[in-house]
Parts: C-alpha cells; structure tokens; sequence
C-alpha cells in the first residue's frame, strides 16, 4: 500500500511551488514603489499592488491525508484476489443481467412517473377547500405509508386468493358489466407497478404538497385577482416555482426508488436484483454477483444524478439573478484563464 | 390607445352597500356604504388596520363579505340573486367577473418564474382566451406605457423594485379591466423609487379609468383623487373632495391622522 501513496503525496507540494516560481517577475513590479521609498505606501501605490491569494496550508494537509486513505480503499478493491473482479467483468453485460436491468429501469420510470402524477393530483386534493378531497387525500397517504411496502407488494399480488373475481357492475345488485380473473389480471408486473406507485404516491404528494407550501400566498392571490383558472395556476404559477423546494427531495424518492425495486424479488420479478440472486444461487459466487448489480446501481444513480444538478438548474431561472456556471462552463473557463496565465508567465513582455 | 379609454369612461361604476366582514372574532368592515362613479379616481386613507386592504379584496372577491353586496356596473360580484335569495355564482363565472377588476399589490406578486412579457401575457391568454400574438403585441404597447419597452425579457428579480410594480400595473390593464384597484402599491418601495410608479398611476388617472388607491402618499392624493375617504375601525369616518378632507376635515380622528401624516412633512 505505501508505495502507492507515497509517491502521490509527495508529488502534490512538489507541484504547488511551480506556478508561484513564475509569479514573483510579475509581483515584483508591484512591490517596487514601496522599496524604493521608505515611507509608508500612498493610497495610490497601494492600488497598483497585485493582490496575494490567502493561502490556505491546512486544506493541503487535509487533502493529503484524503488521498491517503481514498488511494488505500482503492487499491484494497483492486488487489483482494477476493472480491473476484474476473467474475464481475464477465457478469457485468451478460445478456440476462442486461435484462434485469432493463426491468428494473422500466419499474423505476412507470411507477416513478404514475406515483409523481398521482401524488401531484392528492397534494391538490389535500390543499383543496372540499373537506372530501382533503379527508380522502389524506386517508390515502396515511394507509400507504403505515404499512411496509413489502406487504403492500404481497397483498396485491396475492389479491386473488382474497377475491378470486374482480366484477365491473353495481353495487349490491346482478348487473355485471365486465368480469375478470384475478390472477389473470395482477401479474407480478402488474402487482409490482401497483404496489410501487401507490407507496411513491403517498410519499411524493407530501412532498409536492411541502414544494406548494412554500411558493408565497401572493403568487396565488395575484393569480387569482388576474382570473386564471384553477388548474391553470397550480400547474403554471404554482408548480414550477414549488419545483425548487420538491426537486432535491423528488430525487432522493426517485434515487431510493431505483434500488427500492430490488424489494420486488419477493413476487420473483426478474429485474436486476432478483436476477443476481438466481445466478449466484447457481454459481456459488455472491460478493461479485452483487458487486454486479451495485456498481449499476451506482450508474444509474449517477446519471440521476447529473439530470438532477441541471433540472434543479432550469427550475431556477427568475430566482436567481444569474445563473451559476454548469460544471462544463466552470471548467471551460478554468481552462481559458489558465491558458491565459500561462501565456502571461511565458511571454511577459509580450503582454506589456 | 384612446379609443380605449374613451370606450373605458363609460364602465365602471362600483356600489358597495353595508358590507361586513369579519376574521374571526374581529371585524374589519362595519356597515360600509361606497359609491365609486365611471371614470371616478378614489383614494382611500387611513391608519393599517382600518379595513382599506379589506374593502379593495371584496370588491374583487378575494374575501367574501359576510353581509352587504358589492356590484360592478349594476352586476353583483360573487352571487347572483333570484327568488329573493343570492345564489353563489359558479368559478367561471366569479374568475370571469375578477378579469374585469384589475389589481396591483403592496408586494407587486409579479411571478417570479416567469419574465416581464409574461407576466402580462398569462391572464390575457388563459382568462381571455385572446390569441397569443395579439396578447404579446398589447403586452408591449403597455410596457413602452410605463416606460419599461426593453425589459420585456427580464425576470423579476432583475428589476428595481419601481421597475416590477410598473410591470404589475402594466399586468392588471393587460385585461382591459373596468376598475383597476392599488392596494399600498409604493409602501414597499424606496423613496426615490415611488416617483415613477407614481406618475404612472397619475397618467393612468387622466385615461378616464375608474381607479381606487389605497395609499399614505398624502400628496399624491391630494393631486390625483377625484375624492378622498377616510377609514377607521372598518368605518368610512369621512368622505369629500381632496380640499375638503385634507384642508377642512370634519371628524377629531381624520384631523389627528392627518396631523401625524402631513406634519413631518411641514418641518422638513
């Protein structure tokens, strides 16, 4: 391990002193007013020096001591002949793990998008002025989230040992319109897609209810004095400016979702989690199998991720004055300026 | 442009009659009794807490009057009445009769999310159902009528204060509304930024549309209402014109008021 380290540790001080080494040209043209004369600087003088960053020799010790450890985790990882990354490779694109995968995204993105519309319209419902929407609204959420989402997935899948017919008519009487198997009707898909989304839904219409708290009364009563209908001004002034509030929460729910459809093994559903189990029930190889499925969900979560930095980013456009930079602008610019000084360094007398 | 405000002198015309409203326990409006004239521009005074705020949110159904009824042109705001009772009117209808009142707040409201030219073009579009590229043509006109022709892409929080309550006023006349109500519209601006919105309002005065201000500018009202009430405890105390209530006020309560509001600016 220390042969590693060291050599990275060393070179980081080694480096630093290099840029400084060209400044002190630049510097000195600055300094010269004040050695020339004993007195104390004028105003003016003081104006044509050059400002010294402050520097900042503890966040250089703690760099070291990150890097330290973040290099011994890494080549742990790398070199425990245990972690069998032979197998990981070999599994990461197989075919049926590429499958599972592909379910497991399907899962995410239709009970994530049901359970967010769904729980828009129940944060509304909650809000309204209609003791029924509101006393409804809130019996759902109150059902969904008292009860774990493993048993939500077993009774919806399982519904038809408690009802065997699911019948389309009115109540109390023959009329019968439609009339279905249950079984044939809740797949485990079906269960699965059920049972996700109406947990997302109860959690994510609080969510979305919090985002509307927060957007100021005055937005509403303007709206309101101007005559736009209802629906109009939830979903056009209330919304976009409660998404500042819901987003960073929204993604948490959607981050946890992901890998919270690995619960959906219990219906033996072969998305990716479910998948991995088979195989390493088979091949004896647990760790790297689920090594396998945790390096996609880290993916996943990753690109999730960087959807979210730039759709938090779109929903802050008017509450900020300006927009900060994108990590791609930050980076161009850090390169721009760097050329810059560079050249300056190079060529002074070039700048002058 | 003047075809519409001579089109707009003859609309307008606002009756409230023995309104009252309370919050709870407290009651803000006590058996109030106004009548605003076509093209009439009324300026209400009086110490916070005196029902001012109230009485302009009634008149657009913001807040239901608990007795009384208010009418816009002879039509009762919120309910209609038949068989000798009021019925409640449907959304449509009410969101409908609130296009034709326009409203300028203390805190603009303008929405943050969405640029000047937008906020102007919304309710048009949506309440109005007016073509966008017409909405968009009259959006500008009444920018370049507040003096704010090129801001049309700046986002609220890009904007003075003065420059966002004008964008707001220019947002209430986008509906072409019959009254246009002000509720404090210059309490949270700096000082040097009240002149602008002022003369706005002044300028908007002279157009003939019916306007009811609530301010603490004693001087602009003096300059700019056709007539003056004076409110307190939820009672309108006096009435007159400018001359009348601000040179010669009847009432201990207006003149102790006004002996407050107006002295400081005798000793500067």
């Amino acid at each position: 391990m220390p042969p590693i380290t060291t050599p990275v540790t060393d070179a980081e001080p080694d480096q630093h002193p290099a840029p400084e080494q060209g400044q002190p040209q630049t510097r000195q043209q600055g300094h010269k007013p004040a050695e020339n004369s004993l007195a104390a600087p004028s105003q003016e003088q003081l104006a044509d020096y050059k400002v010294v960053a402050a520097t900042h020799p503890w966040r250089w010790v703690g760099t070291v001591i990150v890097a330290a450890i973040a290099a011994g985790i890494l080549y742990s990882l790398l070199t425990n002949p245990r972690w069998e990354w032979g197998v990981v490779a070999q599994w990461f694109t197989a075919e049926s793990i590429l499958r599972g995968l592909g379910q497991t995204l399907k899962l995410t993105l239709i009970s994530g998008a049901l359970g967010f519309a769904l729980g828009f319209i129940l944060a509304l419902m909650r809000l309204s002025s209609s003791p029924l929407f509101s006393s409804v609204s809130w019996t759902f959420s109150w059902i969904f989230r008292s009860t774990p989402l493993l048993v939500q997935l077993l009774l919806w899948y399982n519904l038809g040992y408690l009802y065997e017919t699911i019948r389309l008519g009115v109540p109390f009487t023959s009329i019968t319109f439609a009339e279905f198997q249950t079984t044939s009707l809740i797949s485990q898909f079906a269960a699965a897609v059920l049972g996700l989304t109406l947990n997302q839904a109860a959690y994510s219409a609080e969510i979305i209810r919090g985002g509307i708290l927060s957007v100021d009364q005055g937005q509403i009563e303007a709206a309101t004095a101007l005559g736009i209908p209802r629906w109009r001004r939830s979903t056009r002034i209330v919304l976009p400016q409660a998404m500042r509030a819901i987003l960073p929460t929204a993604f948490n729910e959607i981050i946890g979702l992901v890998k919270g459809t690995s619960i959906v093994y219990v219906l033996a559903y072969s998305e990716l989690f479910y998948t991995v189990q088979v195989i390493y029930n088979r091949t004896q190889q647990v760790l790297p199998m689920l090594l396998v499925a945790t390096i996609w969900y880290i993916v996943i979560t990753s690109v999730l991720s960087i959807a979210q930095y730039y759709i938090e980013r779109h929903y802050s456009r008017g509450a900020l004055r300006t927009l900060p930079p994108t990590p791609l602008q930050k980076l161009r610019r850090f390169l721009a300026t760097h050329a810059v000084t560079k050249t300056a360094a190079t060529s002074p007398k070039g700048q002058l | 442009m003047s075809l519409a405000t001579i089109e707009k002198t003859t609309r307008g015309a606002v009756a409230v009659r023995s309104v009252d409203k309370s919050y709870g326990t407290q009651q803000v409006l006590h058996e109030v009794n106004l009548d605003v004239a076509e093209g009439e521009v009324l300026v209400v005074i009086g110490p916070s807490g005196s029902g001012k705020s109230t009485l302009l949110r009634t008149i657009n159904h913001l807040e239901k009057v608990d007795r009384g009824t208010i009418s816009l042109d002879g039509e009762l705001i919120g309910y209609k009445a038949r068989n000798g009772k009021l019925h409640e009117r449907r959304e449509a209808e009410i969101l409908a009769q609130r296009t034709e009142v326009g409203m300028v707040f203390q805190n603009f409201n303008l929405f943050g999310h969405l640029t000047a030219l937008q906020n102007i073009i919304e309710a048009p579009i949506h309440a109005r159902k007016i073509p966008k590229a017409k909405a968009v043509a009259r959006a500008k006109e009444l920018l370049a009528r507040v003096g704010l022709a090129d801001k049309a892409d700046a986002y609220p929080r890009q904007l003075s204060g003065g420059q966002q309550q004008r964008v707001a006023i220019a947002r209430a006349l986008a509906l072409d509304p019959k009254v246009v109500l002000f509720d404090e519209p210059t309490s949270a601006l700096d000082p040097e930024l009240v002149t602008e919105v002022l003369e706005v309002i002044r300028d908007l005065a002279k157009s003939g549309t019916t306007l009811i201000i609530v301010t603490h500018e004693i001087g602009f009202a003096r300059d700019v209402a056709d007539r003056i009430i004076f409110m307190d405890g939820g009672r309108v105390v006096e009435q007159g014109t400018p001359t009348q209530v601000l040179g010669n006020p009847q009432h201990e309560r207006t003149k102790s008021f006004l002996s407050k509001v107006i002295e400081p600016a005798f000793n500067i």
